[in-house]
C-alpha cells in the first residue's frame, strides 16, 4: 500500500527556510503569496494490506524517527 | 578519566576531541562505534563528538540518536554517569531526549565558522568548574544549526534551574543581540540536563586547547572534568 507521511513545522515556530522561499517567490514577482511554512513529505511504501496496521506502524514512524515532536506536526495518509 | 569517544558515520571531529582528552587529561580515549550496544566498562565521560551525522539528513542528529549505542549511553546518564556533547553530539543530544529542546537552522541562514566569546554561566558544575562564573572565554563555532529553541515551560525550567551553563556574549561578558551568533533564545549556547551530568553546547571547546592554535579558553572545561574524576577517585 502507498501511504505518505507529511511532517509540518508547528505554528510560531520560526521558520527561516520558509521566509527565504517566501521572500523568493515575492522577488520573483509571484502573484498572491502571503506567507510560506516548509514541510517535509515521506512517501513509504507499506506491507500488508491492513489500513489499521498501517497506520499505526506509520504514527510509530512518525513519533520514533520522521518528526521531532518538540517543533514538528505530522499527518499520516494510507492512501491504499 | 576514562573517557569513551562516539563515532558516527560522518562524525569528523572526534580525533580533535581525542586529541584534547588526551592532551589535557593523560588518558587515551576509547573510539567508540555507533553500532556497538555497550560502552567501555568504567567509562567516567562520555563524549559525543561534532561532525555531520549521517550528513544531517532528516534532522541534524536525528538519525544518530537512534543509534544503538545511544541505549547505553541513556543508561550511563541514569547511573549519573557524565555526557558531553560538542555541536552536532549537542544536537544528537537533543534528538535522544538526554536534553530538552532542539537546534535550529541559524537565524541568519549561513553556516557560522569563526571564534565567539561565551559567558560561564556557572562554576559548580564538573564540566564548568575549570572556570569562574561570568569569566568570558572565546572558542570557535562551526554551524549551521545552532540556533537553540525550546517551548516555554522548558525555557523557564531551565532558567529557573540554572542550567544555562554558556551563553553567546560580547567580549566583556555583556548580553547583546550582535554577539549571539545564532540567534539562540535568551543566547543559549549550552545546557544541562535536569541532573546536572549532561552537558551539551555548540562551541568547540576542544579546538582551544594549544598555544601552537591560539587562544587555549576550551582548556578549562577539560582540565575541569580531569579534576572532578581525580577528587573522586
Amino acid at each position: 500500500m502507498k501511504a505518505r507521511v507529511t511532517v509540518t513545522l508547528k505554528t510560531g515556530v520560526l521558520d527561516p527556510q520558509g521566509k527565504a522561499i517566501e521572500g523568493a517567490l515575492k522577488s520573483l514577482g509571484v502573484a498572491g503569496v502571503a506567507s510560506v511554512r516548509q514541510g517535509k513529505v515521506f512517501d513509504i511504501e507499506v506491507e500488508g494490506s491492513d489500513h489499521a496496521q498501517a497506520e499505526a506502524a506509520l504514527k510509530a514512524a512518525a513519533e520514533k524517527l520522521l518528526a521531532n515532536t518538540v517543533i514538528e506536526n505530522y499527518r499520516v495518509e494510507v492512501l491504499g | 578519566m576514562k573517557s569513551a569517544v562516539l563515532v558516527f558515520p560522518g562524525i569528523n571531529r572526534e580525533r580533535d576531541m581525542a586529541r584534547t582528552l588526551r592532551l589535557v587529561s593523560g588518558a587515551e580515549p576509547a573510539m567508540v562505534w555507533h553500532a556497538e550496544s555497550e560502552l567501555p566498562p568504567g567509562t567516567d565521560l562520555v563524549v559525543v563528538p561534532g561532525g555531520f551525522s549521517y550528513g544531517d539528513y532528516l534532522r541534524c542528529g536525528a538519525i544518530a540518536a537512534r543509534a544503538p549505542i545511544m541505549d547505553a549511553v541513556r543508561a550511563h546518564a541514569a547511573r549519573g554517569g557524565l555526557v558531553l556533547g560538542v555541536c552536532n553530539g549537542f544536537q544528537i543530544l537533543c534528538e535522544s531526549g538526554l536534553l530538552p529542546g532542539v537546534l535550529m537552522r541559524n537565524a541568519e541562514l549561513k553556516f557560522i565558522c569563526k571564534d565567539v566569546y561565551l559567558r560561564v554561566e556557572r562554576s559548580d558544575t564538573p564540566f564548568t568548574r575549570g572556570y569562574n562564573a561570568g569569566q568570558v572565554i572565546r572558542v570557535p563555532v562551526a554551524h549551521g544549526e545552532g540556533n537553540y529553541a525550546a517551548d516555554g515551560d522548558t525555557l523557564a525550567r531551565l532558567e529557573g534551574e540554572g542550567r544555562v551553563a554558556f551563553r553567546y556574549a560580547a567580549p566583556d561578558g555583556r548580553l547583546d543581540p550582535r554577539w549571539n551568533v545564532n540567534g539562540a533564545v535568551n543566547a543559549i549556547a549550552g545546557i544541562l540536563n535536569d541532573r546536572g551530568n549532561v552537558l551539551g553546547l555548540m562551541p568547540h571547546p576542544e579546538n582551544h586547547v594549544e598555544t601552537a592554535i591560539g587562544p587555549t579558553d576550551g582548556r578549562g572545561l577539560f582540565a575541569g572534568l580531569t579534576q572532578h574524576f581525580a577528587k573522586v577517585a
